[in-house]
């Protein structure tokens, strides 16, 4: 009994010595105001599975930064607001983030769709606008105060797609001719263009170039009818809810033809690998990280590690091989521009941003004059090898062999995609 | 394009197959909106409720979806039976026989909800469920029958056939169809309209879940995918006539028939142009649907 009292006020004097401690933290913190960083984000929508990825990476670099002691001397708070995945609330949001929560800075939410709206936004008020995954949305703005996190280049659309040809045309038989799809919306839009400006670079004849409905269940009919123009390549340009379907159809209409794949987003996700298992062999897919000894960027174990260990409570994509790391990244360079410029001063800190190398967990990161990253890095694997359906056998290097960009490589292209397939 | 007999075939084929998946998402709707008035916008998150619970049962139990479409049934019903009386007393007897602009805000306010729920409970990630027949296909010459359309097709047909001869056939089944003409006239023959329509709505639930389980063989889903049926299901109510479920089977054919020819031989991005001008067109020339009275 004595013991145990003994231990209970032990236990409160600890506790209270901690509190304490932990108080004066806080009180020194306090007597600042938070610096409150503000964005829409999609948390519920079609685009909430990465949504809520990249929020929850953000977190990690908000609590990893509170603990350091904030920036500026002050803690760091985020103000958001569910975006829906609907575009046009967007616009309402960072009225609101800017005029009634008096945020500091503006970050914005994930997508093309939700970032597009927020530009006039920010241009208006000369803000600092670090954007995350949009396809070429500076092309029509050019405003200096937009940086952009998907490492596709300087001309986006095009190095998106880019990256794909590059693979695609060390094809053993040599392609003469290339089929283009996707899906009716701004991303796969934009990457078409893209498509099409390179298959031109190539010299590829194009013989299908058309786009398909949101809500489109079945992709057997799309995929027939471009078996019947007998390309060399085809190319699928499509959202996270659309390709397991079209790599189902074509396996089940045996599509024959040398390289199949594209931009066809969701495949760097846990739950479409798991889901598609085998059906991934001979794919040629866009990726943003696969652990592949090529790839060995500092501090990106480290980050997953966490991010992966919270995952599954939070109910999002368990490996984070796609958007995370570059969420975390995106925080890692407003974090250390804000400390290094010593000032919220929006101009400095574009300024800063613009004339820095950042090292972050992506790697370096240079922006160039458009906001996008000076040098492109899309990332293409062909799947090879997948057994199951378990998601495990992608923490490990082999069955995602990154075909492209040549300083990534850890496999070549296996062609025919039949032959691939297998 | 050349239009090759093998193209035309499976584009037909195809069509017939989108169609009776179709079928069983409206059947629900030709239920609660076509025979009780109910315009339940929320069916198509019920759908996706069910497609959740069947995942869950085959992540837990390891039950295939066909199965968990059996064993969701009764959840279903008692959902629906449920849902209706709230919609009954706050609605239908406050409003005086029907307020449908209100009770349309609550079937809105009822999607939002459980979509919010399924959020909760399930998180945003993409779900799916695979089965030994997922990936397999039946070839027949040059036509192609893939297993997770032809599966869902022909129970979807089945179920829809069974119902109708239910309400062809049974005390109940021709009270629902009396309820949704004349409810005094029933009252007065001694049934109960209220529970008759209780029990039908939670019949149009059921068909949702079932529905739902279909969706999990077909593709994966995320908790606001429904939002995306809910022009399609009405579209195939409207188009075969307001409660016709011979009417809403034909439509579906109709408009899977449409899509897949469109998807196939103009570009898939006509399909939709296609498919609601053929329903601008209905409602031009006959505006109680194809197969309407």
């Amino acid at each position: 009994m004595f013991v145990s009292n003994m231990r209970r006020r032990l236990l409160v004097a600890a506790v209270t010595m901690m509190a304490s401690f932990g108080i004066a933290t806080v009180s020194v913190a306090q007597n600042k105001p938070p610096l409150k960083i503000g964005f829409g984000m999609g948390l519920t929508g079609g685009m909430a599975a990465n949504g809520k990825a990249a929020l929850v990476s953000m977190e990690i670099w908000r609590e990893e930064i509170n603990k350091k002691g904030g920036l500026l001397g002050r803690q760091v708070e985020f103000v958001y607001y569910d975006d829906q995945s609907n575009p046009s609330l967007v616009p309402g949001i960072y009225t609101k983030l800017l005029d009634v929560d008096k945020v500091d800075l503006i970050i914005s939410g994930y997508g093309t769709n939700l970032i597009a709206p927020a530009m006039p936004i920010a241009m208006q008020r000369n803000l600092l606008f670090m954007t995350l995954f949009g396809t070429n949305v500076n092309a029509k703005f050019n405003y200096p105060g937009y940086f952009q996190m998907m490492p596709n280049g300087k001309e986006p659309a095009v190095g998106l797609a880019g990256g794909f040809f590059d693979a695609a045309m060390t094809a053993k038989k040599k392609p003469t001719t290339v089929a283009i799809v996707g899906g009716d919306n701004e991303f796969a839009a934009m990457t078409i263009e893209g498509a099409r400006v390179v298959a031109k670079k190539y010299n590829l004849k194009v013989v299908y170039d058309k786009t398909y409905p949101p809500n489109t269940t079945d992709y057997t009919p799309i995929l027939r009818a471009v078996q019947a123009t007998n390309p060399d390549i085809v190319f699928f340009a499509s959202y996270p809810n659309e390709t397991p379907g079209v790599i189902r159809a074509a396996r089940e209409i045996g599509l024959k033809t040398e390289v199949f794949g594209g931009t066809m987003i969701g495949l760097g996700f846990a739950a479409v690998k798991k889901q598609l298992g085998p059906l991934l062999n001979g794919v040629v897919g866009y990726e943003l990280y696969a652990a592949e000894k090529t790839v060995n960027f500092p501090g990106i174990d480290a980050f997953l590690k966490i991010y992966q260990s919270r995952a599954e409570k939070e109910g999002v994509d368990p490996l984070g091989y796609y958007l995370p790391p570059y969420a975390y990244a995106e925080m890692e360079i407003l974090g250390n521009a804000i400390t290094t410029v010593g000032s919220l001063d929006q101009k400095k800190l574009i300024d800063y941003i613009r004339a820095t190398t950042h090292k972050t967990v992506v790697g370096d990161v240079k922006f160039a004059s458009n906001g996008e990253w000076e040098v492109g890095r899309p990332m293409y694997v062909q799947y090879r090898g997948v057994k199951g359906n378990e998601i495990d056998q992608f923490r490990k290097a082999g069955p995602s062999a990154i075909i492209s960009p040549k300083e990534l490589k850890s496999g070549e292209l296996i062609t025919p995609y039949q032959e691939a397939s297998k | 394009m050349d239009i090759s007999l093998d193209l035309l075939f499976n584009a037909i084929i195809s069509g017939v197959l989108l169609g009776g998946f179709y079928a069983a998402m409206s059947l629900g709707i030709s239920i609660s909106f076509g025979m009780l008035d109910i315009v339940n916008i929320s069916h198509p998150v019920m759908i996706i409720l069910g497609a959740y619970l069947t995942w869950w049962l085959n992540e837990k139990f390891g039950v295939d979806p066909i199965l968990a479409a059996v064993i969701m049934a009764p959840f279903f019903l008692l959902l629906g039976i449920f849902i209706y009386r709230i919609y009954y007393d706050r609605f239908e007897r406050e409003a005086g026989g029907g307020d449908s602009l209100r009770g349309l805000a609550f079937f809105f306010g009822l999607l939002f909800i459980i979509e919010m729920i399924l959020i909760l409970l399930f998180g945003v990630d993409y779900r799916n469920v695979n089965t030994s027949y997922t990936d397999v296909s039946l070839n027949l010459g040059f036509v192609n029958l893939p297993y997770r359309l032809l599966i869902p097709c022909v129970l979807s047909v089945g179920l829809l056939l069974l119902i109708r001869e239910f309400f062809r056939r049974t005390y109940f089944g021709r009270a629902v169809s009396a309820v949704a003409q004349d409810p005094l006239a029933l009252q007065l023959m001694g049934v109960n309209p209220v529970k008759i329509k209780g029990y039908a709505f939670g019949l149009s639930l059921m068909v949702a879940g079932f529905s739902g389980a279909m969706l999990m063989i077909i593709q994966s889903v995320q908790p606001a995918a429904g939002r995306e049926y809910i022009g399609l299901v009405f579209a195939v109510c409207v188009l075969g006539g307001m409660g016709n479920l011979m009417g809403t089977l034909f439509a579906a054919m109709i408009l899977g028939i449409a899509e897949s020819m469109t998807s196939t031989f103009a570009g898939p991005s006509w399909a939709p142009a296609v498919s609601f001008g053929l329903l601008l067109l209905t409602l031009a020339f006959r505006p109680q649907g194809i197969f309407g009275k």
